[in-house]
């Protein structure tokens, strides 16, 4: 039997396409290009614009609607909003097909650039820190828990909004 | 704050997502592990620093810019909290309760104390 050169994508059924990694977790155009996703400077690009962006929207929220009382509702909204919005993304884009060309742009400039900048997980540490070292344990427990798991909570309801987008009413899966 | 600082607070969390993104991947291709190692130490790290930082501030009086830029922006833009909570959810649907409580609540205790003690390091400074 002859294998043509090169290995044409989806071959012989026994014995797998020659021309993929071994390693699921490593990206074909790795192996083509030598170059990792995370070295090539297009796609570190839109991470830097997506983060840049998203931090300038986090900034101009917590300058419109600063802490009261020691207490960043805005920043808790923003993680909260950000981990339901990052569901809905990373959800809709893996039912669309595999992370390349469109969908691996929309996931880096969107997902790992604007919701990475606009959610923070620094400022959520050091409220809560700083709300405990002040004796209001109470409060910096609430506030972080309150984070954690409202976060939890709307990153289900994101993929769950995901799924339901991605199956229009009257069509099965 | 003026227009310069916050193009530099933005042009800051843009450096922050993009050593976030390239420090994720390097740490991932080294580390199989039950646990995105990742985004947990760049959150740990990140808290440290902020808390570090905001420390220091408090203590010498630093120019509110610095802590802008810095803080706000780099360490802002660095550490994550959407993809954190994606990541326990995810560990949630795989029914690896154990991980994903540890990422979740764990994680929350373990950024929460870095903080604290960058608190305290940045006030002895």
């Amino acid at each position: 039997m002859t294998v043509p050169a090169g290995g044409e994508a989806g071959g012989e059924a026994w014995g797998g396409d020659p021309a993929l990694p071994i390693d699921p977790d490593v990206d074909v155009e790795d192996v083509a290009t030598g170059t990792p996703v995370h070295l090539r400077p297009a796609l570190i690009a839109l991470v830097f614009v997506g983060g840049a962006a998203g931090v300038a929207a986090r900034e101009g929220l917590c300058l419109a609607f600063p802490a009261v009382n020691g207490i960043s509702y805005t920043i808790l909204a923003i993680n909260v909003v950000g981990a339901f919005l990052l569901g809905v993304l990373l959800e809709s884009l893996a039912r669309r097909g595999p992370d390349h060309g469109r969908r691996r742009t929309q996931r880096l400039l969107l997902g790992t650039g604007f919701m990475g900048g606009f959610t923070t997980y620094s400022t959520l540490a050091t409220d809560t820190a700083q709300l405990i070292g002040d004796g209001r344990v109470g409060a910096g427990t609430g506030y972080g828990l309150a984070t954690v798991l409202v976060g939890a909570a709307a990153t289900l309801a994101g993929i769950a909004v995901g799924v339901a987008a991605h199956h229009p009413r009257g069509e099965t899966a | 704050m003026t227009g310069v600082t916050f193009v530099l607070l933005c042009l800051a969390g843009g450096l922050g997502a993009t050593a976030r993104f390239m420090l994720d991947a390097a740490i991932r291709t080294r580390v199989t592990a039950t646990l995105p190692w990742g985004t947990i130490i760049i959150n740990l790290t990140g808290s440290f620093l902020l808390g570090l930082l905001t420390g220091i501030a408090t203590a010498h009086a630093l120019p509110d810019a610095w802590k802008l830029v810095v803080g706000t922006g780099f360490l802002g833009g660095y550490t994550t909290f959407s993809t954190a909570s994606f990541e326990t959810v995810r560990l949630m649907q795989e029914r690896r309760y154990g991980a994903a409580f540890a990422n979740g609540l764990g994680v929350l205790g373990g950024a929460t104390a870095a903080a604290g003690l960058g608190l305290w390091c940045g006030g002895l400074l």
